[in-house]
């Protein structure tokens, strides 16, 4: 069988973790088997409820007063003794900031590899094959597994949701043992920017400035567009993040995040090869830029030669009509 | 305090990948390949920690001889001292087979450890395995992803970078923290620095010196494929007075992307 973690952040549970159930559970019919969810946690029985639409055929419940708050030594410790039990064929994480931090601790307790941030999954002969992007997307390298349980963490936001099935179905709680003097990193305090939710790399919709947003203040201009447009962030190229204009946590680009969006739209943005790497898999991308012949248009499924200061308030009014309607 | 730092060459960012496809491997030829740039906030807060709390700081690297290039730069940087644990695979895309390398040398040579700094990952495999790896196979708590970090005798607080948020983490030493973007400036090497590093020597430890059997680290993943990313079709590109351009760019995702 298949088992996917399913990852609760502040008591709910995370949509990427849906995602990597949903692929779970299209492998696991091409594959002749069931998948199975994990929670681990304290009091998150009650959260199985919506897990089983998405392809679940059991949700186990691993317990322990320990395992309210997340830590990589104690979370891998429980899914560890549930692995040793049920033997699973495949284990499928989502490649969170959780996903990332917990999968390889569990991959080197099992001493197993693990194929990280993959962007495609089939099955072949009686397998699991994986694709995961390299140098930040600038290649794609195929993966089969040698070592067993076969261990992935899935990219969010490129696995489509299954249609919701029933809600219901069989949830097997677990009391587990976690020795208390292995949890020796514990975080005790999230730190969020006011008004800030979604990050670029769960946004649908990410709206990106570069070197010709000219400074800080213009990128108000865009966190003006994200608030109308749903489930959308701001992003930023590695130049306006060097200069100081924006913090880090929004660049996108090989020393920052790779995304795949819906749709990404790029201002003033020239499309310098490490950018590309970071938002070319995006679903949609939409460049605004003064020179013809900058490389973002290379990639652009459409582009306007154009002041983005001038264009960005008739967008926002034509953005606004189309919402309305 | 000892400070460990792993350190890995990497292509420039700069780079352009091409893919061998008889061998299936990425064409190394023609790449300038430079000090990972996770790795290199890991060195430099290893040298700040130094230099606020006295100790010595180690840089390793696993990977074939032309890793002596990097391990000279961290010298230069103010390392004290640089060690190759060599492995003539430059890259097998396979983070247990490196975690094990490092485990096993920090067992076998270096167990003296308060502190292991690693790069958030390396750019190229983008895995971002190794750190979390090398703390479970050696017992030790692990904050990654780390864009501030405070030690205080055996204790540390580090802030991890999560989904639009940081968390603050409390932390035991010995442990394994992994750099990111924000945690610090690099410094450049001085021309003293590359003088001093220029007498060092940087020892070479072999598999045998650290009493590992190739089988005990045969990589897991095979790779079956390696392709360059679909070649997109050019898109509509206008040039008009803006109030035209805006309605047009909503008119697309309107009614082509259908995004709104």
């Amino acid at each position: 069988m298949i088992l996917v973690f399913i990852e609760v952040r502040e008591g709910k549970v995370k949509k990427s973790s849906l995602e990597t159930l949903s692929e779970g559970k299209r492998r696991a019919d091409d594959l002749n088997t069931e998948v199975y969810a994990v929670l681990v946690g304290h009091n998150v029985e009650s959260l199985a409820s919506e897990v089983f639409p998405y392809g679940a055929s059991k949700v186990y419940v691993l317990k322990n007063s320990l395992l309210r708050h997340y830590s990589a030594a104690s979370f891998s410790q429980a899914l560890f003794s549930l692995v040793e039990e049920i033997k699973p064929e495949v284990v499928l994480f989502s490649a969170s900031s959780m996903g990332k931090d917990l999968a390889p601790r569990l991959a080197a307790k099992l001493g197993v590899s693990l194929a990280s941030d993959c962007t495609r999954t089939t099955a072949r002969d009686g397998k699991l094959e994986v694709v995961r992007p390299i140098f930040a997307g600038k290649a794609f390298a195929t993966l089969t597994f040698k070592s067993s349980p076969q261990m992935a963490t899935l990219r969010p936001n490129v696995f489509p949701l299954l249609e919701p099935g029933e809600k219901e179905g069989e949830v097997i709680g677990k009391e587990v043992v976690i020795p208390e003097d292995q949890i020796r990193a514990q975080a005790f305090e999230i730190l969020r920017e006011e008004g800030e939710e979604l990050d670029v790399t769960e946004a649908e919709v990410v709206v990106s400035g570069g070197r010709g947003m000219k400074g800080p203040e213009n990128f108000d201009l865009l966190r003006d567009l994200t608030s109308l447009l749903p489930h959308s962030a701001v992003g930023a190229s590695r130049s306006a993040v060097d200069a100081g204009w924006i913090d880090h946590q929004h660049q996108v680009g090989q020393t920052g995040k790779t995304v795949s969006p819906n749709l990404y739209i790029a201002f003033g943005i020239s499309g310098a090869i490490q950018h590309l790497a970071g938002m070319s898999s995006s679903k949609y991308i939409v460049a605004v830029n003064k020179d013809p012949e900058a490389s973002i248009f290379k990639v652009a499924d459409f582009g306007v030669v154009g002041d983005l200061f001038r264009v960005i308030p008739y967008l926002k009014e034509e953005l606004k009509k189309v919402l309305s309607e | 305090m000892n400070i460990f730092v792993f350190v890995k060459r990497v292509p420039d960012t700069e780079s352009k990948i091409r893919i061998d496809h008889e061998t299936g491997t990425i064409v190394e030829e023609g790449l300038n390949f430079v000090l990972n740039p996770y790795d290199e906030y890991a060195v430099e807060e290893a040298l700040r920690l130094r230099e606020a709390k006295g100790g010595k700081v180690i840089v390793l690297a696993v990977g074939p001889d032309e890793s002596l290039t990097i391990l000279k730069k961290c010298l230069a940087m103010g390392a004290d001292e640089a060690f190759l644990l060599k492995d003539k695979i430059s890259e097998a895309y396979d983070g247990l087979r490196t975690a094990k390398i490092i485990a096993r040398a920090l067992e076998k040579k270096f167990s003296d450890y308060n502190l292991l700094l690693f790069g958030k990952q390396s750019m190229g495999a983008d895995n971002a395995q190794v750190p979390s790896m090398v703390a479970e196979l050696l017992g030790l708590p692990q904050v990654n992803v780390v864009t501030k970090l405070e030690i205080e005798g055996a204790k540390g607080i580090a802030h991890r970078e999560i989904e639009g948020a940081l968390e603050k983490v409390s932390f035991s030493l010995p442990a394994v923290i992994s750099a990111q973007k924000g945690l610090n400036e690099p410094r450049y090497e001085t021309l003293k620095g590359i003088m001093m590093a220029k007498k060092k020597e940087i020892p070479i430890l072999s598999f045998e010196d650290l009493d590992l059997k190739e089988e005990d680290i045969v990589p897991l993943l095979e790779i079956t494929k390696m392709e360059s990313p679909p070649s997109k079709q050019a898109g509509k590109i206008i040039e008009e007075e803006p109030k035209e351009a805006a309605k047009k760019m909503v008119e697309f995702l309107h009614q082509e992307a259908k995004i709104i």
